[in-house]
Protein backbone atom coordinates (compact mmCIF):
# COMPACT_ATOMS: atom_id res chain seq x y z
CA UNK A 1 0.00 0.00 0.00
CA UNK A 2 3.23 2.20 0.52
CA UNK A 3 4.57 4.34 -2.49
CA UNK A 4 8.03 3.02 -2.72
CA UNK A 5 10.17 6.27 -0.67
CA UNK A 6 7.37 7.71 1.24
CA UNK A 7 8.67 8.19 4.54
CA UNK A 8 6.25 6.94 7.35
CA UNK A 9 5.24 9.11 9.91
CA UNK A 10 2.00 8.82 11.58
CA UNK A 11 0.76 10.01 14.88
CA UNK A 12 -2.53 9.13 16.05
CA UNK A 13 -4.87 9.61 19.15
CA UNK A 14 -7.44 7.81 20.15
CA UNK A 15 -9.82 9.83 22.33
CA UNK A 16 -13.38 8.79 24.39
CA UNK A 17 -14.39 7.57 27.52
CA UNK A 18 -13.20 4.76 29.95
CA UNK A 19 -14.60 1.40 28.70
CA UNK A 20 -15.57 2.53 24.78
CA UNK A 21 -11.87 0.76 24.33
CA UNK A 22 -10.09 4.24 23.26
CA UNK A 23 -6.93 1.89 24.72
CA UNK A 24 -7.72 -1.08 23.37
CA UNK A 25 -8.28 0.19 19.35
CA UNK A 26 -4.53 1.53 20.01
CA UNK A 27 -2.91 -1.76 21.04
CA UNK A 28 -4.38 -3.18 18.14
CA UNK A 29 -2.84 -0.71 15.53
CA UNK A 30 0.08 -0.47 17.83
CA UNK A 31 0.63 -4.54 17.02
CA UNK A 32 -0.69 -4.35 13.64
CA UNK A 33 2.44 -2.17 12.91
CA UNK A 34 4.92 -3.95 14.92
CA UNK A 35 3.68 -6.80 12.37
CA UNK A 36 4.20 -5.05 9.49
CA UNK A 37 7.94 -4.51 10.13
CA UNK A 38 7.21 -0.27 11.58
CA UNK A 39 8.61 1.03 14.46
CA UNK A 40 5.54 2.02 17.02
CA UNK A 41 5.29 3.47 20.28
CA UNK A 42 1.65 3.31 21.96
CA UNK A 43 1.32 5.54 25.25
CA UNK A 44 -1.38 5.87 27.08
CA UNK A 45 -2.78 9.22 29.32
CA UNK A 46 -2.74 7.39 32.75
CA UNK A 47 -3.40 8.48 36.34
CA UNK A 48 -6.05 8.21 38.90
CA UNK A 49 -8.59 7.97 35.92
CA UNK A 50 -12.16 5.36 36.82
CA UNK A 51 -14.72 4.32 34.61
CA UNK A 52 -16.49 6.47 32.64
CA UNK A 53 -13.48 9.06 32.71
CA UNK A 54 -11.49 10.42 30.02
CA UNK A 55 -8.94 7.47 28.25
CA UNK A 56 -6.90 8.76 25.57
CA UNK A 57 -3.67 6.89 23.61
CA UNK A 58 -1.17 8.16 21.35
CA UNK A 59 0.16 5.94 18.59
CA UNK A 60 3.22 6.98 16.74
CA UNK A 61 4.25 4.52 13.53
CA UNK A 62 7.54 5.33 12.24
CA UNK A 63 9.99 3.89 9.35
CA UNK A 64 12.48 5.24 11.45
CA UNK A 65 13.22 4.87 15.23
CA UNK A 66 10.49 6.68 16.98
CA UNK A 67 12.01 10.20 19.18
CA UNK A 68 9.02 11.87 21.36
CA UNK A 69 6.00 8.86 21.58
CA UNK A 70 3.36 12.21 22.24
CA UNK A 71 2.65 14.63 20.29
CA UNK A 72 0.72 18.30 20.29
CA UNK A 73 -0.95 18.07 16.88
CA UNK A 74 -1.33 14.76 15.67
CA UNK A 75 -1.73 13.23 12.36
CA UNK A 76 -4.96 11.82 12.78
CA UNK A 77 -7.61 11.24 15.51
CA UNK A 78 -10.54 9.12 16.30
CA UNK A 79 -12.84 10.88 18.93
CA UNK A 80 -15.33 8.48 20.35
CA UNK A 81 -17.30 11.37 22.47
CA UNK A 82 -17.86 14.87 22.58
CA UNK A 83 -15.04 16.07 25.14
CA UNK A 84 -12.74 14.28 23.11
CA UNK A 85 -14.00 15.87 19.95
CA UNK A 86 -13.27 19.51 21.80
CA UNK A 87 -10.05 18.58 22.77
CA UNK A 88 -8.48 16.81 19.26
CA UNK A 89 -10.48 18.73 16.28
CA UNK A 90 -8.19 21.54 16.68
CA UNK A 91 -5.38 19.39 17.11
CA UNK A 92 -5.29 17.65 14.08
CA UNK A 93 -2.40 18.95 11.61
CA UNK A 94 -3.52 20.27 8.28
CA UNK A 95 -4.03 17.71 5.99
CA UNK A 96 -4.23 14.95 8.38
CA UNK A 97 -7.63 12.88 9.42
CA UNK A 98 -10.56 13.07 11.97
CA UNK A 99 -12.49 10.34 12.58
CA UNK A 100 -16.00 11.06 14.44
CA UNK A 101 -18.29 8.56 15.91
CA UNK A 102 -20.65 10.66 15.12
CA UNK A 103 -23.72 8.67 16.72
CA UNK A 104 -22.45 10.41 20.10
CA UNK A 105 -20.66 13.55 18.62
CA UNK A 106 -23.96 15.82 16.89
CA UNK A 107 -21.23 18.66 16.39
CA UNK A 108 -19.66 18.75 12.81
CA UNK A 109 -15.77 20.18 12.37
CA UNK A 110 -15.42 23.60 10.88
CA UNK A 111 -11.95 23.02 9.91
CA UNK A 112 -11.63 22.91 5.71
CA UNK A 113 -8.21 21.81 6.21
CA UNK A 114 -8.43 18.33 7.38
CA UNK A 115 -10.01 15.33 6.33
CA UNK A 116 -13.08 14.34 8.52
CA UNK A 117 -14.71 11.41 9.04
CA UNK A 118 -17.97 11.03 10.20
CA UNK A 119 -18.74 7.43 11.84
CA UNK A 120 -21.91 6.44 13.22
CA UNK A 121 -19.96 3.88 15.31
CA UNK A 122 -22.18 3.46 17.65
CA UNK A 123 -25.25 2.83 16.05
CA UNK A 124 -23.60 0.22 13.35
CA UNK A 125 -22.25 -1.33 16.77
CA UNK A 126 -25.19 -1.21 18.17
CA UNK A 127 -26.81 -3.02 14.55
CA UNK A 128 -24.00 -5.70 15.05
CA UNK A 129 -25.29 -6.51 18.53
CA UNK A 130 -22.65 -4.73 20.62
CA UNK A 131 -22.25 -1.23 21.12
CA UNK A 132 -18.69 -1.44 22.45
CA UNK A 133 -17.61 -2.22 19.02
CA UNK A 134 -17.56 1.93 18.33
CA UNK A 135 -14.32 1.78 18.47
CA UNK A 136 -13.31 -0.94 15.97
CA UNK A 137 -15.58 0.62 13.87
CA UNK A 138 -13.84 3.79 14.03
CA UNK A 139 -10.31 2.02 13.66
CA UNK A 140 -11.37 0.59 10.53
CA UNK A 141 -12.62 4.24 8.95
CA UNK A 142 -9.12 5.12 10.06
CA UNK A 143 -6.93 2.82 9.01
CA UNK A 144 -8.69 2.43 5.21
CA UNK A 145 -8.30 6.95 5.39
CA UNK A 146 -4.81 6.52 6.03
CA UNK A 147 -3.53 3.63 4.24
CA UNK A 148 -0.11 3.07 5.75
CA UNK A 149 -1.14 -0.36 7.33
CA UNK A 150 -3.43 -3.29 5.79
CA UNK A 151 -6.90 -3.89 7.53
CA UNK A 152 -6.12 -7.69 7.48
CA UNK A 153 -2.94 -6.60 9.69
CA UNK A 154 -5.63 -5.46 12.32
CA UNK A 155 -7.74 -8.57 11.78
CA UNK A 156 -4.07 -10.41 12.25
CA UNK A 157 -3.67 -8.48 15.32
CA UNK A 158 -7.50 -8.90 16.71
CA UNK A 159 -6.70 -13.25 15.84
CA UNK A 160 -3.41 -13.12 18.05
CA UNK A 161 -4.48 -10.37 20.72
CA UNK A 162 -8.25 -10.06 21.44
CA UNK A 163 -8.69 -10.91 25.10
CA UNK A 164 -9.42 -14.37 25.95
CA UNK A 165 -12.90 -13.22 27.36
CA UNK A 166 -13.39 -11.51 24.05
CA UNK A 167 -12.68 -14.16 21.88
CA UNK A 168 -16.26 -15.27 21.38
CA UNK A 169 -16.41 -11.75 19.90
CA UNK A 170 -13.84 -12.28 17.35
CA UNK A 171 -16.41 -12.62 14.03
CA UNK A 172 -18.25 -9.25 15.11
CA UNK A 173 -15.21 -7.41 15.58
CA UNK A 174 -13.74 -8.40 12.15
CA UNK A 175 -17.30 -7.21 10.79
CA UNK A 176 -17.00 -3.75 12.96
CA UNK A 177 -13.79 -3.71 11.33
CA UNK A 178 -14.63 -3.87 7.87
CA UNK A 179 -18.06 -1.68 8.15
CA UNK A 180 -16.03 0.59 9.83
CA UNK A 181 -13.78 0.55 6.37
CA UNK A 182 -16.13 1.59 4.26
CA UNK A 183 -16.35 4.96 5.79
CA UNK A 184 -12.69 5.60 5.22
CA UNK A 185 -12.95 4.85 1.20
CA UNK A 186 -11.92 7.95 -0.41
CA UNK B 1 13.58 -14.16 19.81
CA UNK B 2 11.42 -12.27 17.89
CA UNK B 3 10.23 -8.89 18.62
CA UNK B 4 7.04 -8.54 21.26
CA UNK B 5 5.37 -5.50 22.25
CA UNK B 6 6.21 -4.99 25.66
CA UNK B 7 4.63 -2.27 28.39
CA UNK B 8 7.94 -0.99 30.62
CA UNK B 9 6.72 -2.17 33.70
CA UNK B 10 5.90 -4.96 32.85
CA UNK B 11 9.32 -5.25 30.46
CA UNK B 12 11.35 -4.32 33.76
CA UNK B 13 9.96 -7.45 35.55
CA UNK B 14 10.09 -9.93 33.04
CA UNK B 15 14.06 -8.48 32.29
CA UNK B 16 14.81 -8.80 35.89
CA UNK B 17 12.97 -12.63 35.81
CA UNK B 18 15.20 -13.14 32.89
CA UNK B 19 18.37 -12.06 34.54
CA UNK B 20 17.98 -14.58 37.39
CA UNK B 21 16.52 -12.63 40.25
CA UNK B 22 15.66 -14.75 42.73
CA UNK B 23 13.88 -12.44 45.36
CA UNK B 24 11.57 -8.93 45.00
CA UNK B 25 10.45 -7.29 47.77
CA UNK B 26 8.13 -3.97 47.48
CA UNK B 27 5.37 -1.72 48.29
CA UNK B 28 2.98 -1.03 45.51
CA UNK B 29 2.87 2.52 44.50
CA UNK B 30 1.85 4.33 40.97
CA UNK B 31 3.42 4.62 38.52
CA UNK B 32 5.11 1.65 38.76
CA UNK B 33 2.99 -1.04 40.12
CA UNK B 34 2.72 -3.04 37.14
CA UNK B 35 6.09 -3.98 38.10
CA UNK B 36 4.96 -5.69 41.30
CA UNK B 37 1.88 -6.87 39.41
CA UNK B 38 4.15 -9.05 36.56
CA UNK B 39 6.16 -10.36 39.44
CA UNK B 40 3.70 -11.39 41.70
CA UNK B 41 1.96 -13.31 38.47
CA UNK B 42 5.66 -15.07 37.42
CA UNK B 43 7.98 -15.12 40.57
CA UNK B 44 5.47 -17.67 42.66
CA UNK B 45 5.20 -19.87 39.08
CA UNK B 46 8.85 -20.19 38.70
CA UNK B 47 9.33 -20.67 42.27
CA UNK B 48 11.01 -17.42 43.08
CA UNK B 49 10.39 -15.29 45.85
CA UNK B 50 7.92 -12.28 45.58
CA UNK B 51 6.49 -10.82 48.75
CA UNK B 52 4.52 -7.10 49.03
CA UNK B 53 6.28 -5.74 52.45
CA UNK B 54 4.08 -3.61 54.90
CA UNK B 55 6.23 -0.28 53.47
CA UNK B 56 9.16 0.81 51.49
CA UNK B 57 11.51 0.74 54.83
CA UNK B 58 10.52 -2.78 55.38
CA UNK B 59 10.61 -3.80 51.37
CA UNK B 60 14.67 -2.25 51.50
CA UNK B 61 15.67 -3.84 54.54
CA UNK B 62 14.37 -7.12 53.33
CA UNK B 63 16.46 -6.85 49.76
CA UNK B 64 19.30 -5.68 52.50
CA UNK B 65 19.14 -9.18 54.14
CA UNK B 66 18.52 -11.07 51.21
CA UNK B 67 21.67 -9.48 49.28
CA UNK B 68 23.75 -10.49 52.25
CA UNK B 69 22.96 -13.91 52.02
CA UNK B 70 23.75 -13.60 48.90
CA UNK B 71 21.23 -13.77 46.65
CA UNK B 72 19.91 -11.68 43.29
CA UNK B 73 17.46 -9.35 44.80
CA UNK B 74 16.14 -6.39 43.88
CA UNK B 75 13.18 -3.76 44.71
CA UNK B 76 11.31 -1.09 42.52
CA UNK B 77 9.31 1.72 43.27
CA UNK B 78 8.46 5.64 42.93
CA UNK B 79 10.15 8.91 43.79
CA UNK B 80 8.15 8.82 47.66
CA UNK B 81 8.69 5.33 48.40
CA UNK B 82 12.37 5.67 47.01
CA UNK B 83 12.96 8.67 49.79
CA UNK B 84 11.51 5.87 52.58
CA UNK B 85 14.16 3.63 51.32
CA UNK B 86 17.60 6.02 51.42
CA UNK B 87 18.41 4.98 55.04
CA UNK B 88 18.56 1.60 53.60
CA UNK B 89 20.10 2.29 50.35
CA UNK B 90 23.11 4.04 52.29
CA UNK B 91 23.45 0.73 54.61
CA UNK B 92 23.75 -1.80 51.75
CA UNK B 93 26.36 1.12 49.99
CA UNK B 94 28.16 0.56 53.10
CA UNK B 95 27.74 -3.00 53.24
CA UNK B 96 28.68 -3.24 49.63
CA UNK B 97 26.21 -5.88 48.82
CA UNK B 98 24.87 -6.07 45.39
CA UNK B 99 21.25 -4.73 44.71
CA UNK B 100 18.83 -3.65 42.01
CA UNK B 101 16.69 -0.45 42.70
CA UNK B 102 14.47 0.80 39.77
CA UNK B 103 12.95 3.80 40.18
CA UNK B 104 9.73 4.80 38.11
CA UNK B 105 9.92 8.36 38.98
CA UNK B 106 6.83 10.63 39.51
CA UNK B 107 6.06 14.40 39.51
CA UNK B 108 7.30 16.05 43.13
CA UNK B 109 7.94 17.20 45.51
CA UNK B 110 6.09 15.75 48.39
CA UNK B 111 3.62 13.05 47.08
CA UNK B 112 3.38 15.30 44.00
CA UNK B 113 1.61 13.44 41.37
CA UNK B 114 1.96 10.17 39.33
CA UNK B 115 3.07 11.90 35.48
CA UNK B 116 6.47 11.42 34.56
CA UNK B 117 8.99 13.27 36.53
CA UNK B 118 12.86 13.67 36.51
CA UNK B 119 12.71 15.71 39.85
CA UNK B 120 15.01 12.46 41.01
CA UNK B 121 18.09 12.82 39.34
CA UNK B 122 20.27 14.96 42.13
CA UNK B 123 18.53 12.13 44.58
CA UNK B 124 19.27 9.22 42.59
CA UNK B 125 23.18 10.63 41.37
CA UNK B 126 23.74 13.03 44.28
CA UNK B 127 22.74 11.70 47.33
CA UNK B 128 20.37 8.08 47.16
CA UNK B 129 21.21 8.47 51.21
CA UNK B 130 23.45 9.51 54.13
CA UNK B 131 27.27 9.34 53.34
CA UNK B 132 29.57 9.15 50.78
CA UNK B 133 28.58 7.19 47.78
CA UNK B 134 26.80 7.14 44.44
CA UNK B 135 24.96 3.50 42.99
CA UNK B 136 25.66 2.98 39.92
CA UNK B 137 22.50 4.94 38.13
CA UNK B 138 20.87 3.71 34.32
CA UNK B 139 18.37 6.09 32.28
CA UNK B 140 16.60 4.24 29.84
CA UNK B 141 15.00 6.12 27.12
CA UNK B 142 12.78 3.49 25.66
CA UNK B 143 11.32 -0.22 26.34
CA UNK B 144 14.62 -1.75 25.15
CA UNK B 145 17.00 0.10 26.93
CA UNK B 146 14.53 -0.73 30.28
CA UNK B 147 15.00 -4.48 29.31
CA UNK B 148 18.99 -4.28 28.57
CA UNK B 149 19.59 -1.97 31.55
CA UNK B 150 17.65 -4.13 34.30
CA UNK B 151 19.59 -7.13 32.74
CA UNK B 152 23.27 -5.02 32.89
CA UNK B 153 22.47 -3.19 35.89
CA UNK B 154 22.51 -6.89 37.86
CA UNK B 155 25.65 -7.59 36.31
CA UNK B 156 26.96 -4.34 37.61
CA UNK B 157 25.64 -4.47 40.81
CA UNK B 158 27.41 -7.84 41.12
CA UNK B 159 30.87 -7.03 39.37
CA UNK B 160 31.23 -3.94 41.70
CA UNK B 161 29.50 -5.13 44.85
CA UNK B 162 26.88 -2.09 44.40
CA UNK B 163 23.75 -0.47 44.08
CA UNK B 164 22.39 -0.06 40.55
CA UNK B 165 19.59 2.18 39.97
CA UNK B 166 17.43 1.93 36.98
CA UNK B 167 15.60 5.59 36.48
CA UNK B 168 12.64 6.19 34.22
CA UNK B 169 9.31 7.44 34.42
CA UNK B 170 5.66 6.80 34.08
CA UNK B 171 5.97 7.32 30.74
CA UNK B 172 8.49 4.56 29.67
CA UNK B 173 6.68 2.87 32.53
CA UNK B 174 3.52 3.01 30.81
CA UNK B 175 4.35 2.74 27.45
CA UNK B 176 4.36 0.09 24.96
CA UNK B 177 7.02 -0.92 22.02
CA UNK B 178 7.95 -3.28 20.31
CA UNK B 179 10.70 -4.92 22.43
CA UNK B 180 13.52 -8.50 22.36
CA UNK B 181 13.78 -10.10 26.15
CA UNK B 182 16.80 -11.84 26.89
CA UNK B 183 16.90 -15.70 27.00
CA UNK B 184 16.26 -16.83 30.38
CA UNK B 185 19.31 -17.24 32.41
CA UNK B 186 19.35 -20.02 34.89
CA UNK B 187 18.71 -18.73 38.83
CA UNK B 188 22.41 -19.37 40.71
CA UNK B 189 22.05 -22.31 42.54
CA UNK B 190 22.56 -22.04 46.55
CA UNK B 191 26.14 -23.62 46.05
CA UNK B 192 27.64 -21.09 44.10
CA UNK B 193 26.79 -17.97 46.34
CA UNK B 194 29.45 -15.74 46.20
CA UNK B 195 32.26 -16.02 48.59
CA UNK B 196 31.74 -13.12 50.90
CA UNK B 197 27.98 -13.94 51.57
CA UNK B 198 26.18 -15.03 54.87
CA UNK B 199 25.47 -18.17 54.37
CA UNK B 200 26.41 -20.09 57.59
CA UNK B 201 29.81 -20.38 58.30
CA UNK B 202 29.87 -24.43 57.97
CA UNK B 203 33.41 -25.98 57.71
CA UNK B 204 34.55 -21.67 57.47
CA UNK B 205 35.68 -18.19 59.31
CA UNK B 206 32.34 -16.29 59.35
CA UNK B 207 32.02 -14.14 57.04
CA UNK B 208 30.72 -10.18 58.63
CA UNK B 209 28.42 -7.88 56.34
CA UNK B 210 28.35 -4.55 58.39
CA UNK B 211 27.86 -0.91 57.99
CA UNK B 212 28.80 -0.08 61.39
CA UNK B 213 32.54 0.74 62.08
CA UNK B 214 32.98 2.65 65.09
CA UNK B 215 36.42 4.63 65.35
CA UNK B 216 36.91 7.35 63.03
CA UNK B 217 40.02 5.51 61.04
CA UNK B 218 38.60 2.25 61.16
CA UNK B 219 36.01 4.37 58.85
CA UNK B 220 37.93 6.15 56.97
CA UNK B 221 39.20 3.11 55.71
CA UNK B 222 35.98 1.74 54.61
CA UNK B 223 35.23 5.22 52.74
CA UNK B 224 38.77 4.70 50.73
CA UNK B 225 38.10 1.91 50.03
CA UNK B 226 34.68 2.63 48.98
CA UNK B 227 35.64 5.73 46.95
CA UNK B 228 38.87 3.65 45.56
CA UNK B 229 35.75 1.14 43.57
CA UNK B 230 33.55 4.29 42.57
CA UNK B 231 36.93 5.72 40.70
CA UNK B 232 37.19 2.22 39.09
CA UNK B 233 33.25 2.51 37.71
CA UNK B 234 33.70 5.90 36.60
CA UNK B 235 36.50 4.94 34.87
CA UNK B 236 35.13 1.73 33.14
CA UNK B 237 31.36 2.56 33.27
CA UNK B 238 30.39 5.77 31.39
CA UNK B 239 27.58 5.09 28.69
CA UNK B 240 26.17 7.48 26.56
CA UNK B 241 24.03 7.61 23.09
CA UNK B 242 24.99 10.49 20.44
CA UNK B 243 22.10 11.49 17.64
CA UNK B 244 24.02 13.61 14.55
CA UNK B 245 27.47 15.18 16.49
CA UNK B 246 29.89 14.60 13.68
CA UNK B 247 29.07 17.87 12.41
CA UNK B 248 26.73 19.58 15.11
CA UNK B 249 27.69 22.93 16.19
CA UNK B 250 24.64 22.91 19.16
CA UNK B 251 24.43 20.27 21.20
CA UNK B 252 21.56 19.14 23.44
CA UNK B 253 22.04 16.91 26.68
CA UNK B 254 18.98 15.15 27.64
CA UNK B 255 18.36 11.74 29.08
CA UNK B 256 15.46 8.77 29.39
CA UNK B 257 11.40 10.13 28.26
CA UNK B 258 12.85 13.84 27.47
CA UNK B 259 16.32 12.20 25.99
CA UNK B 260 14.06 10.61 22.83
CA UNK B 261 12.11 13.61 22.61
CA UNK B 262 15.07 15.69 22.09
CA UNK B 263 16.04 13.13 18.97
CA UNK B 264 12.62 14.47 17.54
CA UNK B 265 14.22 17.96 18.01
CA UNK B 266 17.48 17.24 16.30
CA UNK B 267 15.63 16.13 13.27
CA UNK B 268 13.10 18.65 12.92
CA UNK B 269 16.21 21.25 13.91
CA UNK B 270 18.21 19.64 11.35
CA UNK B 271 15.30 20.17 8.68
CA UNK B 272 15.49 23.79 9.77
CA UNK B 273 19.04 24.14 8.91
CA UNK B 274 20.87 24.13 12.24
CA UNK B 275 23.56 21.87 12.90
CA UNK B 276 21.86 20.24 16.33
CA UNK B 277 23.49 16.74 17.60
CA UNK B 278 22.12 15.33 21.09
CA UNK B 279 23.93 13.41 23.35
CA UNK B 280 22.17 11.01 25.87
CA UNK B 281 23.17 9.94 29.14
CA UNK B 282 22.73 6.18 29.52
CA UNK B 283 24.76 6.54 33.33
CA UNK B 284 23.25 9.22 35.25
CA UNK B 285 26.11 8.37 37.53
CA UNK B 286 28.81 8.11 36.04
CA UNK B 287 28.22 11.04 34.27
CA UNK B 288 29.33 11.45 30.40
CA UNK B 289 31.44 14.01 31.63
CA UNK B 290 34.72 13.51 29.31
CA UNK B 291 32.53 13.58 26.19
CA UNK B 292 30.77 16.39 27.06
CA UNK B 293 34.14 18.40 27.53
CA UNK B 294 35.26 16.97 23.80
CA UNK B 295 31.86 17.99 22.43
CA UNK B 296 31.98 21.24 24.16
CA UNK B 297 35.28 22.34 21.89
CA UNK B 298 33.22 21.53 18.73
CA UNK B 299 30.04 23.48 19.71
CA UNK B 300 29.07 26.80 19.94
CA UNK B 301 26.53 26.00 22.23
CA UNK B 302 24.69 23.67 24.99
CA UNK B 303 21.12 23.20 26.05
CA UNK B 304 19.96 20.71 28.68
CA UNK B 305 16.62 19.83 28.60
CA UNK B 306 15.17 18.22 31.52
CA UNK B 307 11.60 17.25 33.44
CA UNK B 308 12.84 19.18 36.47
CA UNK B 309 14.08 22.70 37.62
CA UNK B 310 17.18 22.07 36.29
CA UNK B 311 19.64 18.88 37.84
CA UNK B 312 21.78 17.30 35.54
CA UNK B 313 22.57 20.52 33.92
CA UNK B 314 24.85 21.17 36.87
CA UNK B 315 26.77 18.09 35.68
CA UNK B 316 26.72 19.75 32.19
CA UNK B 317 27.79 22.62 33.60
CA UNK B 318 30.74 21.14 35.34
CA UNK B 319 31.81 19.08 32.37
CA UNK B 320 31.48 22.26 29.72
CA UNK B 321 34.38 24.48 32.77
CA UNK B 322 32.84 27.05 30.36
CA UNK B 323 34.10 26.22 27.10
CA UNK B 324 30.69 27.28 25.20
CA UNK B 325 27.43 29.08 26.89
CA UNK B 326 25.19 26.22 28.36
CA UNK B 327 21.31 27.22 28.67
CA UNK B 328 18.84 25.47 30.64
CA UNK B 329 14.91 24.33 29.44
CA UNK B 330 13.17 22.33 31.53
CA UNK B 331 9.17 21.87 32.59
CA UNK B 332 7.79 20.32 36.21
CA UNK B 333 5.19 18.68 37.86
CA UNK B 334 5.04 16.22 35.37
CA UNK B 335 4.79 17.74 32.17
CA UNK B 336 6.96 16.18 29.27
CA UNK B 337 8.25 19.16 27.20
CA UNK B 338 8.17 19.02 23.61
CA UNK B 339 9.79 19.39 20.62
CA UNK B 340 7.74 22.53 19.38
CA UNK B 341 8.90 24.28 22.75
CA UNK B 342 12.33 22.98 22.75
CA UNK B 343 12.91 23.99 19.32
CA UNK B 344 12.19 27.84 20.05
CA UNK B 345 15.29 27.30 22.87
CA UNK B 346 17.81 25.94 20.64
CA UNK B 347 16.84 28.95 18.33
CA UNK B 348 17.34 31.36 20.91
CA UNK B 349 21.08 29.93 21.73
CA UNK B 350 21.60 30.06 18.08
CA UNK B 351 21.25 33.61 18.20
CA UNK B 352 23.48 33.72 21.34
CA UNK B 353 26.55 31.68 20.41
Amino acid sequence: MQEAGRRIQEEIIISGFGGQGALFAGQLLAYAAMDQGLHVTWIPSYGPEMRGGKARCTVVISDEEIGSPLVRRPSAAIVLNIPSMEAFEPAVKPGGILVVNSSLVPQKSERDDIHVIYVPASDIASDLGNVRLANVVCLGALIQALGVIPLEAIERALDDHLPERHRKLLGLNKEALRKGAEYGEH
Amino acid sequence: MAKELWEGNAAIAEAAIRAGVEAFFGYPITPQTEVLEHFSKRLPELGRVFLQAESEVASINMVYGAACAGARVMTSSSSPGISLMQEGLSYIACSEVPVVVINIMRGGPGLGNVQPSQGDYFQAVKMAGHGDFHPIVLAPANVQEAIDYVVLAFDLAEKYRTIAMVVADGAIGQMMEPAEMPPMRPVRPPEERPDWALTGAQGREPNIITSLYLGAENLERVNLRLQAKLKEIAANEVRWKEYSTEDADLLLVAFGTVGRVCQTVVREARKAGMKVGLLRPVTLWPFPSGRIAELAEQVRGVLTVEMNAGQMVEDVRLAVEGRCPVRFYGRMGGVIPLPDEILPELEKLDKEC
